[in-house]
């Protein structure tokens, strides 16, 4: 398995995937929230995995974090994983460090510690309370102890929802950067079109329990909001999700009032398939 | 008029503000004055309350002659040794309950029974199984603080943040890292809130239980007292309670501080 920083995965030859999922089902009630689904995700590969609510993404997030019981199907996971949820879910009674080491088992988890959240800019906060913590701050803890780990899949769900447009712009481009230099397979559920068009080398739409489309996102990085191919992949996505661009058009002042930041990505429209939480 | 009484208040409420535990002791104080004046002025009999200045004589003579020291210490040994019993069942019981489904289903029914029953009640029974001995006023004391544990740790144990809980399941912990770093701290506050309480049963426990074929502890100094019609000697016993209780609960306090520091701190002194 390769380690280098790796800035384009989606380009590269196919390797063995790391994660691989075979005819999944898995019921609750009256009728399937996954159904027979697959999935390959590939080391290293960045995926988003868009949909309405409803439509079992979380379940397939819960389902590759061990959090749910084992489904029906075949599902191949790499040992190293780490999930980041949209709540920091932070341990109150456990200072910051405490909280990043948490079930380490290295004789260095200090020292492991330390540099995960020196790597999240939050190193002078390694000795405070969660609860002091500003709603970024705790989201970057999160991120730190999702890192410490050294994952190879990390699992993101909809870990920026709840953080104002400027942190949120922040964590994205933290997460860009955690993930060209460390390289782990990242699969982040989000509500986001912008979002995902920003970060993923492949977009998935979900619906009805399976992956109904498969897009490959192949934009240099870094990516911007007005760039003709994003504009272009922006309208496929949504029409994957069966959102009329028509009636968003409402929404387009909005972002032009407040405008696109010279050398970062600009607050994006927030193009929301169907915000559930 | 009314601006001046504000101010006047705002006064004398600023002043203890270097002083935050005084503001406590402000209302018992007054009291206290209050008593003094009332003696002296003859509005109340010294045969039914003795003055303040009588009763602090009477407590010197007792504290001089070893008396009180030697009541103080019998009682302080029942409530530590009737405590001891009955945090450690009530403890034992909430994990028991609280961290296991089949726990639950064999301790809770019947501990949420037998609460219902005022402990208190139960000292006929306990003077015939346990005699007048020790035994009896430790058990009550034990019984009575055991409940107020189980239910609050019990309680604190199940109401840990699920979510939290679930976010610490991906971190590889064993089961018995996940109650040791998350669970029991996370059930810690209520346990506290139990002690507290469990302090006052035990308090409770104790002056019932040493009125009752005692030959030493502050409950008999107090009814031996009754019998003398010594008043002043009863207050002693009363206030000797009173400032057990409060000091127990400053204690808890102070291991409040200590253990939860890590709650935001909504009320500033």
């Amino acid at each position: 398995m390769s380690h280098t920083p790796l800035r384009s995965p989606a380009r590269r030859p196919q390797q063995d995937p790391i994660v691989r999922v075979r005819g999944l089902v898995r019921s609750f009630g009256h009728g399937n929230v996954l159904d027979n689904l697959s999935l390959d995700l590939q080391p290293g590969s960045f995926t988003a995995l868009l949909g309405r609510s409803g439509c079992g993404k979380s379940t397939l997030l819960r389902t590759l974090a061990k959090l749910d019981p084992a489904p029906d199907g075949t599902v191949e996971l790499p040992d190293r994983r780490a999930v980041v949820f949209q709540e920091p879910r932070l341990v109150p009674w456990k200072r910051v460090l405490r909280n990043v080491t948490l079930g380490l088992r290295h004789a260095d988890a200090d020292a492991r510690g330390l540099a995960a959240l020196d790597e999240v800019g939050l190193l002078h906060r390694a000795n405070a309370w969660p609860l002091t913590l500003s709603g970024g701050e705790a989201q970057r803890a999160a991120l730190a102890r999702a890192l410490v780990r050294d994952p190879r899949l990390l699992l993101l769900d909809e870990p920026f929802a709840a953080l104002d447009a400027l942190t949120r712009l922040r964590m994205q481009g933290l997460v860009e950067t955690l993930w060209s230099a460390h390289a782990p397979a990242v699969l982040l559920v989000t509500h986001d079109v912008d979002e995902a068009l920003l970060l993923a080398d492949r977009a998935l739409v979900m619906a009805s329990g399976t992956i109904a489309a498969d897009i490959p996102i192949p934009l240099d990085r870094p990516r911007r909001h007005g760039d003709p191919g994003f504009i272009a992949l922006r309208s496929r996505l949504l029409a994957e999700l069966g959102v009329d661009e028509e009636h968003l058009a409402g929404r387009e002042p909005q972002r032009a009032a407040t405008g696109a930041k010279p050398g970062g990505y600009g607050l994006p429209a927030s193009a929301v398939a169907a915000p559930s939480r | 008029m009314a601006a001046t009484a504000a101010t006047a208040r705002g006064h004398r409420f600023g002043s203890t503000a270097h002083f935050p535990g005084l503001r406590r002791y402000v209302v018992p104080l007054g009291l206290l004055a209050l008593w003094q004046a009332s003696v002296g002025l003859g509005w109340i009999s010294t045969r039914s309350i003795p003055s303040p200045g009588q009763i602090l004589a009477t407590f010197w003579e007792l504290a001089a002659s070893g008396e009180l020291a030697m009541h103080l210490l019998v009682s302080l040994g029942r409530v530590s040794a009737g405590l001891a019993i009955g945090v450690s069942v009530g403890t034992l019981c909430a994990l028991t309950a609280g961290l296991s489904r089949r726990g639950e289903d064999a301790l809770d029914p019947l501990l949420q029974m037998l609460r219902t029953l005022p402990h208190l009640a139960l000292v006929p029974l306990f003077i015939l199984w346990f005699g007048i001995g020790e035994t009896p006023k430790v058990a009550l004391v034990a019984l009575g603080t055991a409940f107020p544990i189980y239910l609050n740790l019990f309680a604190g144990i199940r109401t840990v943040d699920a979510k939290v809980v679930e976010a610490v399941s991906t971190l590889g912990l064993t089961r018995w890292e996940l109650i040791a770093h998350v669970i029991l701290p996370g059930a810690l506050p209520a346990f506290l809130t139990g002690l507290r309480y469990a302090l006052g049963v035990a308090w409770l426990s104790l002056v019932v239980g040493e009125q009752i074929n005692a030959s030493s502890g502050i409950g008999y100094l107090a009814m031996t007292a009754r019998e003398f019609l010594r008043t002043d000697v009863i207050i002693v016993a009363l206030i000797v309670y009173a400032v057990l209780g409060l000091a127990a609960d400053q204690i808890v306090r102070l291991i409040e501080r200590a253990a939860l520091g890590w709650r935001p701190v909504f009320v500033k002194e």
